[in-house]
């Protein structure tokens, strides 16, 4: 495809994507000296940190005596025994210093009558080893990701970043196994850019958009891991996604679990507190999965508000006017924006959402990527952060603020990780064209798409079997279904119709590229779920509701070449990184 | 008398007209600002005409609708779709705003729908905002703090953090300094209103230490004074921010200094 203008470029990183964990490693990288590209395909602040609302996590002790080890006990709990314990043992542990870090660099967090970082009660934040609710969740009012990720592009300005800004990325350049860069297309003038570097991060975030409703935005569609699929590499625990507890119904906007960590709660159209049966201790504030589990029970049961039942309601009208001011002006705009709905006098209508993804990339808590070639091991060259990481510190399910954290310290770890592999200068390695070639047939056949088949058609049907055969309980019958039914949107490809074929910010080619990533990240997500035949975390089977630890304590791992899946699994970790903690052996999960 | 008109290619002329074809009896007219540079044509108005049962109340909804339904050629930044991201900003009904937090039944008649007026066009209703980052940039938007690490936080009351709100949850979306006919002229050399509030939110912090350089990097007839008090912006802030007002509190800040 020798048509295209390609421009080269060498720097010792890349980093791909500007969001929080992005521009967290982005900043680290110029720290240490090494010459660092950041490409991501909208302006930073534009990224989808910016709709975290809640907070951030860290056992700072600011309201309460607290504990790293309490945190990383929550974590341990929330993932349903799936996560690495001696990933999450450096979380908790980094977690408090990450926090003062961001503080530094200028995050307007809230703050107490004496003048510390303000925290909040979230969802499954316990002291001492589940016994009470605590308060560890740092905010800036409920607008704490557009907070962090403003000021992060701030610190990314002040160390002089060298943004590639809406430039969307295609495919990794692979060479024997490793990562040598990778390649993009610059939607502002049309040419294609072949970076290479010694390392690459991929910080692209999840692929909320596989489903019909979430909370993601249009942008959310993992490019990074397609990219991984595409090179050949594997992706870990993909059937874990989660369901946000209160989407706003009809619309899919967050509301944060702020709300209850403040005071709400959530109301059936009996006017119950159903929450109280399902988790007596910990009520609205146990873990999403479990809420976002009874919501979806009260709904089935017939206790669901509304014409067609099908929402419950989540009231913050007994809390005080001034308290929804100071600390959820955001909630309470979204809601008078998206569901008409007046807070201080109001309940506001919500259903459970997808929201986060669990799975990703396999990493260790180095942020170097794993595939498991007869045993494990790392693939040199490239590294993955955030969301689009699967470290893993999630395991089965994320507690709510445990993501933002995860961005900003995984992000520094990487920035720390690639300074002790690079030597800034290195020369880099000649890669063959065949690669470029490759990555170029693609972008040049889906450009071409002549069919009959448009994208959103395609993308429409694949986020529709997504909601209806993958959604918050699944049974062999929903997901058999949904393994045959995924696979045909993909097969639609082969007759795609893309009317714009310029190379100018044509965002049909960007949306066309966007669905061939979502769709193998579906096909990999249904086909991990129908064989993991037991319940753990945010995977509910029907037919199979108990955790089965004796055959499912295992991380699954998925390559996906076309639509032909492979499934294979590591063994969950089970040690911790130092002897500061023990390890937290399984124990039934009650909230 | 000097006549002065337009250079050719910079007129927009008529375009394709998109007929219904549900069959739908509640139909709006939408008109779109259309420009492809690739083309090496004019800009042009596209008409379409959208079946309005079954579309949901945004802007952004109605042109989703269109690029998924009708047209996918049409070019729009979209991302988070409530508000928060700031890239859908476009001037709809003659007016700056966000198109995912715009409900289309507070349009009359039929929606006219043109990119962010006075940036270069890159695409439809795709504006160039190279020049507000730069902008940004200038005003060096980061703590400047002497303070040792030493595993603390820096204080801050609920007062001085009080002082933050109404500044800090700025989006970065441009329809205020769009909208300011000072920024129309002078939009190289005058801040606008976007930028000078993020430098009166670092201003004003109690952090930061370097207050007196601030006022002073933004202190010029043209960066700063060049604000008329003309309020646009504060009109069109699509998060009911008061640019106006931060720029106010710069300038009394630098008369009382």
């Amino acid at each position: 495809m020798s048509s295209y203008k390609i421009i080269d470029h060498e720097y010792d990183v890349v980093v791909l994507g500007a969001g929080g964990s992005g521009l967290r490693a982005a900043v680290g990288l110029s720290e240490a000296g090494l010459k660092t590209a950041c490409i991501s395909k909208v302006f930073p602040t534009r990224s989808h940190t910016s709709a975290a609302q809640g907070g951030i996590s860290a056992a700072l002790g600011n309201m309460d005596e607290d504990d790293w080890r309490w945190h990383m006990y929550d974590t341990v709990k929330g993932a349903d025994w799936l996560g690495d314990q001696n990933c999450i043992e450096y979380l908790c542990k980094e977690a408090p210093r990450a926090v003062l870090e961001l503080e530094r660099y200028g995050v307007p967090f809230s703050r107490t009558e004496d003048g510390k970082i303000y925290q909040r009660s979230f969802g499954g934040m316990t002291k001492n080893y589940g016994n009470e609710t605590i308060q560890r969740t740092c905010a800036a009012a409920d607008r704490t990701g557009h907070a962090i990720l403003h000021t992060m592009y701030g610190q990314a300005l002040k160390h002089n970043t060298e943004f590639f800004i809406e430039y969307f990325a295609l495919d990794l350049l692979m060479k024997n196994g490793e990562c040598k860069g990778l390649i993009a297309w610059n939607l502002n003038d049309g040419t294609i850019h072949r970076f290479r570097a010694h390392i690459t991060i991929l910080a692209t975030g999840g692929y909320g958009k596989a489903y019909y409703s979430s909370t993601s935005a249009h942008t959310c569609t993992g490019d990074g891991n397609a990219m991984v699929l595409r090179a050949g590499l594997p992706l870990q625990d993909m059937e874990f996604v989660q369901f946000h507890p209160t989407g706003i119904y009809g619309h899919g906007t967050l509301i944060s679990e702020g709300v209850r960590g403040e005071g709400g709660y959530l109301l059936n159209s009996k006017g119950e507190r159903f929450m109280e049966r399902y988790a007596p201790k910990a009520k609205d504030l146990a873990s999403r999965d479990v809420v976002s589990r009874s919501i979806a029970i009260e709904i089935n049961e017939g206790r669901g508000v509304g014409k067609e039942k099908d929402y419950v309601h989540l009231h913050l009208n007994h809390l005080d006017p001034k308290v929804i001011e100071k600390r959820l002006p955001g909630i309470s705009e979204s809601s008078r924006l998206f569901a008409n709905v007046d807070v201080t006098k109001e309940p506001i209508p919500v259903v459970p959402t997808v929201h986060y993804n669990m799975g990703g990339i396999p990493t260790n808590y180095k942020a170097e990527v794993i595939t498991v070639d007869g045993s494990e091991k790392t693939v040199p060259g490239l590294m993955a952060i955030g969301e689009t990481a699967c470290v893993s510190v999630h395991g089965a399910n994320r507690l709510g603020s445990n993501s933002l954290i995860d961005l900003v310290v995984f992000g520094r770890a990487a920035a720390k990780r690639a300074a002790e592999l690079v030597k800034s200068g290195t020369p880099h390695e000649e890669i063959s064209n065949s690669e470029t070639e490759k990555c170029l047939d693609r972008f040049d056949k889906l450009r071409n798409g002549a069919g009959s088949n448009p994208t959103a058609d395609l993308r429409l049907a694949m986020q529709k079997t997504m909601q209806s055969k993958c959604a918050v309980f699944r049974t062999e019958k929903t997901l058999n279904e949904g393994v045959k039914e995924i696979r045909k949107p993909f097969k639609g490809m082969d007759s795609i119709s893309v009317k714009d074929k310029s190379l100018i910010f044509n965002t049909d080619l960007v949306e066309t590229l966007e669905f061939d990533n979502l769709i193998r990240q579906a096909i990999v997500t249904m086909d991990s779920a129908y064989l993991r035949k037991e319940s753990r975390g945010a995977h509910a089977r029907e037919d199979f509701s108990k955790r089965d630890d004796k055959n499912f304590m295992k991380h699954t791992i998925s390559w996906c070449n076309g639509s032909e899946t492979k499934i294979d699994y590591r063994p969950v970790h089970t040690s911790t990184l130092t002897n500061e903690v023990q390890y937290f052996p399984p124990q039934e999960r009650v909230y | 008398m000097v006549q002065i008109s337009l250079p050719k290619n910079s007129k927009v002329q008529k375009g394709e007209y998109f007929k219904d074809k549900t069959g739908s009896k509640n139909i709006r007219k939408v008109n779109i600002y259309r420009w492809d540079p690739s083309s090496g044509k004019n800009p042009r108005i596209d008409t379409y005409e959208v079946d309005m049962d079954n579309c949901p109340s945004k802007v952004l909804d109605l042109l989703n609708k269109i690029k998924n339904e009708i047209d996918p050629s049409l070019a729009y930044r979209r991302s988070c779709s409530h508000g928060v991201c700031g890239s859908c900003a476009m001037n709809m009904d003659g007016k700056n705003g966000l198109a995912c937090t715009k409900p289309h039944s507070e349009i009359k008649g039929d929606i006219n729908i043109y990119p962010l007026p006075h940036l270069k066009v890159e695409k439809d209703l795709i504006g160039d905002l190279s020049t507000l980052y730069k902008q940004y940039q200038y005003i060096e938007p980061w703590l400047k703090n002497s303070k040792k690490d030493d595993g603390k936080e820096n204080l801050q009351s609920t007062e001085d953090r009080a002082k933050l709100d109404g500044l800090y949850e700025c989006i970065m979306c441009a329809c205020c300094s769009t909208s300011c006919p000072s920024y129309w002229w002078n939009g190289d050399k005058y801040l606008g209103p976007a930028v000078l509030l993020q430098a009166y939110r670092w201003i004003i912090d109690s952090r930061d230490e370097e207050r007196k350089e601030r006022l002073k990097k933004v202190a010029d007839e043209l960066k700063l004074y060049r604000c008329h008090t003309i309020m646009n912006c504060t009109n069109a802030c699509p998060k009911d921010l008061n640019p106006a007002k931060a720029i106010a509190e710069i300038k009394k800040m630098l008369a009382t200094a």
